[in-house]
């Protein structure tokens, strides 16, 4: 057995006996943040473009799901897939409007776009506005597994992210992931070997969105509500953090970071009150002007130095 | 390696079975009967909200607890928490839940915003609590959305629009448009006055909405001037109310068509001034200057809050002091015991007389139909209204024939 | 009344100049943006929090110094664009380097911490700014009710928004900005600072932000989260208007406020809306922009 795949299982291994000793509901959210921290990675980390509008995807899909649940009456697995199949199609509906713009330019249409997507939210009539959509049932696992109680519920969840980080490591380590990086390296480079840069784009933009979208499916599940907040730019603009944070551009970062700002938020919530967002937007700019690898990066990097120096002495 | 991986992600997705069976081993709730009965506010400290809850509905549940023990000499621990829910439902509703499930709160108080209300409602049902809510002011809550677990404590959405609805479309005011804050509890509001207007022989052209805590009231009070009402009904609360008032001022609106505030309270009219305000009508839970007893509380809560009270505030200390007696009365605090203590004793204070919970979780007291004074007539600071009727609980309320909550057997 | 397709002139008239009002900030703030993006090549996402802290400075001049409307016009954007230069010296101008992207996770940073300490001090519901004495009031032009404060911020911004004009255009002080815009390095050469210059137009463009934070401060509520909730509509209107010009920015600007207005006339649940639909629009047709050229 590898030293990585020993790691992994002892992670693993973690997640299995996290919710006997912290929260479940807790553990459940950060699976849920990782998870879209993991997904807004692939676009920002692997293909270089800074969506700033993924809440949207998020938002989407946890309503759609909750709609789906609540008033269709589908089974959890089906209103799941509904969820993230809609964060999928709008992925590739703004996809197809941003990636006609690079760089600073695509962060704002994305941001602007997502805001239009928040209005509509706000307005709809199936999603209960201001309200959120409330009460949505979180049925039962293949018909038999009662969902509404927590552990078997985390379960689920754990399975979900275990799932979707797999899928998400094989595309990075797939000829399609190399693609998008030799993208995110050098533009130009990749169109003069003959690809087709936009489609790639755009693949890897829906992918993104859909594994968004299935995040804050579950986080609709556990939960029980869909809301605005789900929706909303300060969420897209939190994804950003957490995946710096960690580290963009790693394998571990996203989960890393998000799992320090769930907890930092959930900690310090009640103490700081609204200090929060300036805590926030301090790590922000600390990470920007000083510490542009991240947690993950910055771990990697002095592992690397140490092991350098070993080898060279 | 990669098989590995592929064994790991197959035997998560079975976990879920597993877990089916681990869910027997929960980690141990905290026993509830263990002498200490916790209360939690959950309220609007900071927002558009914050006057009419917030720090003062603190105040007044912290009096409460402090005043029972002086007074009863309880042999339970009382602990009080309080949050604040930022005025969005999924961050009520998930704080809710933390203090269920990990801080062993059994009641939870206040939570104004009809959005969270009702969503708070939700969390209190699956979990077995309690609250006892004195800030929103949805009716759905003992409609609709009722639960074995909800009181409605101070006031509701047709207790408010009975009053001026009826009084002022009689006196001539027979076209209304509506200015609606655009969530559960506006909805409600426009929806309970709408029915009170056509019952008394109006008519009601139209309304737009606008959204919680917004910025500029101009454009919407454009549109209500286009729509020729001759009354403009406000369908919000708060901060809103205060900022369209102002903006109907600013735009001319004041001079053809009459702005009722349909949830106006004390709070709101000091902050506008009497110039401003004076010849207004609406229904109030609480008026300070009532009585003795109303006076002597109000000034005990001024001197530590420096405002007067709103009927939240006043509401919130009357309801923790009879969830107290409640809890003392069905000697546990598991809440089916005394959610049915609560609604078998009578509540006798400054703030209620008489009162009464329903079937439906509707504490049904008297209301006050007031009018604010003229500058003139004010002769202390606070001194704003005149009572012009008292309507009776049974009379303010909607009556149990028409309640759409399923608990009430007709 | 008179009515046109229906709806009565006045309510037409008076939010068509809600319209112009909204319009002028959209054009004051995509101005600086485009400015400062001209120059520095960053998307200050601050920019929001900037306007927001103009209108609070004039908030808490007034309450806690006495300070009155006149007074903070002029104090007020000088105290934030003094504000912008020290987040250029200390921050911005470390990251002129690296790729533009990270301009914008920084100033979105910043605009939270400047949110969220304005929050923390005085809550999310807005701060009431009254009127100033002299614009207080209406004039009842027959057709319309026409509110003196808002006339004045229309005529005060476009006032603002043609002196930059001017002076980038027809200056030599604008000249050897476009040049510096144009080629930094060669404008080095030609003996100009150019640090100094990049450090003042940031400045300059904080200021205008605070600028039209005042100006707003008695037409809407004084709230911490008032000018995040403007600034994602000026991203979109930049991005309609491309960057290129001056007068482009400031045309898109009016334009969109404008058409927002009419929306809200004719079809009030798409005003919130319209602006982005727009965008989309004209990415599909012209994804450079109206006024842009693809960089």
């Amino acid at each position: 057995m590898s030293r990585k795949a020993l790691a992994y299982a002892a992670l693993l291994a973690f997640g299995l006996a996290a919710p006997l000793f912290i929260y479940p509901v807790l553990v459940m959210k950060i699976l849920c943040f990782a998870l879209f921290a993991c997904a807004f990675n692939l676009l920002l980390g692997y293909t270089g473009l800074l969506s700033f509008g993924h809440a949207a995807f998020f938002g989407t899909a946890a309503y759609v799901a909750g709609h789906a649940l609540k008033e269709w009456g589908l089974p959890t697995e089906l209103g799941l897939l509904a969820g993230t199949a809609a964060a999928g199609l709008l992925g590739w509906a703004v996809g197809s409007l941003a990636i006609r713009r690079t760089g600073i330019y695509f962060a704002m249409v994305t941001l602007a776009l997502a805001q239009m997507v928040y209005f509509i939210f706000l307005q709809a009539s199936f999603t209960g506005g201001e309200d959120g959509l409330q009460g949505v049932p979180r049925g039962t696992l293949l018909g038999f597994v009662d969902l509404s109680d927590d552990l078997n519920l985390y379960y689920f969840v754990l399975a979900i992210f275990v799932f979707a980080f797999w899928l998400i490591y094989r595309t990075i380590h797939s000829p399609f992931g190399q693609i998008l990086k030799a993208i995110r390296e050098n533009e130009p480079r990749a169109i003069s070997l003959g690809y087709d840069v936009a489609k790639y784009k755009l693949l890897a933009f829906v992918l993104s969105a859909t594994l968004a979208g299935l995040a804050g499916a579950t986080k609709m599940l556990v939960f029980k509500f869909a809301t605005l907040t789900d929706a909303h730019w300060h969420l897209s603009g939190e994804v950003v953090l957490m995946t710096i944070l960690g580290g963009m551009g790693t394998v571990f970062g996203p989960v890393v970071g998000s799992s320090v700002i769930v907890t930092l938020q959930n900690e310090l919530a009640d103490k700081v009150g609204s200090l929060v967002t300036v805590i926030m937007g301090c790590i922000f700019v600390i990470c920007v002007l000083a510490f542009r690898r991240g947690i993950v990066g910055e771990v990697a990097a002095l592992y690397q130095r140490v092991v350098g120096k070993r080898a060279r002495g | 390696m990669k098989r590995k991986l592929l064994c790991i992600s197959i035997a998560a997705l079975l976990l879920p079975a597993a877990g089916n069976v681990l869910g027997q081993a929960k980690p141990a709730a905290l026993k509830l009967s263990d002498g200490m009965v916790k209360i939690g506010v959950l309220t609007d400290m900071s927002g558009v909200y914050s006057d009419l809850g917030g720090q003062g509905s603190v105040t007044a549940a912290q009096m409460a607890i402090e005043d029972y023990k002086a007074q009863y000499k309880p042999n339970f621990k009382i602990e009080m928490v309080y949050a604040d829910h930022q005025n969005k439902a999924d961050v009520g509703s998930n704080k809710a839940r933390e203090w269920f499930d990990t801080q062993g709160v059994d009641m939870i108080t206040d939570v104004l915003n009809s959005g969270v209300a009702l969503a708070v409602a939700k969390v209190t049902q699956e979990k077995k609590r309690i609250m006892i809510n004195t800030g929103a002011a949805s009716t759905r809550l003992t409609n609709e959305d009722c639960t074995p677990n909800t009181v409605h404590y101070v006031y509701d959405t047709y207790a408010l629009a009975n009053g001026p609805g009826k009084a002022v479309t009689k006196a001539g005011g027979d076209t209304w448009f509506f200015l609606t804050a655009d969530y559960a509890f506006g909805a409600s509001l426009e929806k309970d006055t709408s029915d009170a207007v056509k019952a008394s022989g109006g008519k009601v052209l139209g309304s737009v909405k606008h959204p919680l805590n917004a910025s500029d009231f101009s454009s919407f009070l454009l549109q209500a001037q286009a729509s020729k009402a001759k009354v403009v009904g406000l369908a919000n609360a708060g901060g809103d109310t205060v900022n369209s008032i102002k903006a109907a001022n600013e735009f001319g609106l004041t001079k053809n068509q009459r702005l009722v505030g349909l949830l106006t309270t004390i709070v709101d009219i000091h902050a506008l001034g009497l110039p401003t305000t004076q010849g207004m009508m609406f229904t109030e839970g609480y008026y300070w200057n009532l009585n003795d007893d109303t006076r002597a509380w109000s000034r005990r809560f001024f001197a530590k809050q420096k405002k007067m009270p709103s009927m939240l505030q006043a509401g919130t200390y009357s309801a923790v002091t009879t969830y107290l007696k409640a809890v003392a009365a069905a000697g546990t605090d598991e809440s089916a015991a005394v959610m049915k203590k609560l609604k078998e004793l009578p509540i006798n204070d400054f703030f209620a007389k008489n009162g009464k919970i329903r079937e439906d979780g509707r504490m049904v007291h008297d209301m006050y139909l007031v009018e604010v004074k003229k500058p003139a007539e004010s002769k202390e600071p606070w001194d704003y209204y005149n009572i012009k009727a008292v309507i009776p609980g049974n009379e303010a309320y909607q009556p149990m024939s028409l309640s759409r909550c399923p608990l009430v057997k007709k | 009344m008179t009515e046109i397709f229906g709806v009565p002139i006045q309510a037409l008239m008076g939010q068509l100049m809600l319209g112009l009002v909204s319009g002028s900030f959209y054009a004051m703030l995509s101005l600086g943006l485009a400015v400062i993006f001209g120059m520095l090549n960053i998307i200050n996402f601050a920019h929001g929090a900037l306007y927001m802290m103009g209108a609070f400075l004039a908030w808490m001049g007034l309450e806690y110094f006495a300070l009155g409307y006149w007074q903070a016009l002029l104090l007020a954007p000088l105290a934030v664009g003094l504000f912008g230069i020290v987040i250029e010296r200390s921050m911005l101008q470390w990251l002129y380097k690296l790729d533009h992207l990270y301009g914008l996770l920084l100033t979105f940073g910043l605009a939270l911490v400047i949110e969220g300490l304005f929050t923390n001090g005085y809550g999310v519901s807005g701060q009431p700014y009254s009127i100033p004495e002299e614009l207080s009031g209406a004039f009842n032009l027959g057709f319309m009710f026409l509110p003196k404060y808002r006339a004045w911020v229309i005529v005060a911004s476009l006032a603002v928004c043609f002196c930059t004009w001017f002076v980038i255009e027809k200056t030599r002080l604008g000249a050897y900005l476009r040049a510096a815009t144009e080629n930094p390095k060669l404008t080095q050469a030609f003996g100009i600072n150019v640090p100094l210059m990049v450090m003042l137009t940031y400045g300059f463009g904080a200021a205008l932000a605070g600028f039209a934070g005042v100006l707003a401060a008695p037409a809407i509520q004084v709230s911490p989260l008032m000018g995040s909730n403007l600034i994602i509509v000026v991203f979109a209107v930049v991005v309609i208007g491309g960057m290129g010009s001056i007068l482009g920015s400031i045309l898109t600007g009016l334009g969109l406020g404008v058409i927002e207005g009419l929306t809200k006339v004719f079809y009030p649940e798409a005003s919130a809306t319209v602006v982005f639909v727009i965008m989309a629009i004209v990415l599909m047709i012209r994804p450079a922009g109206l006024f842009g050229k693809e960089r």
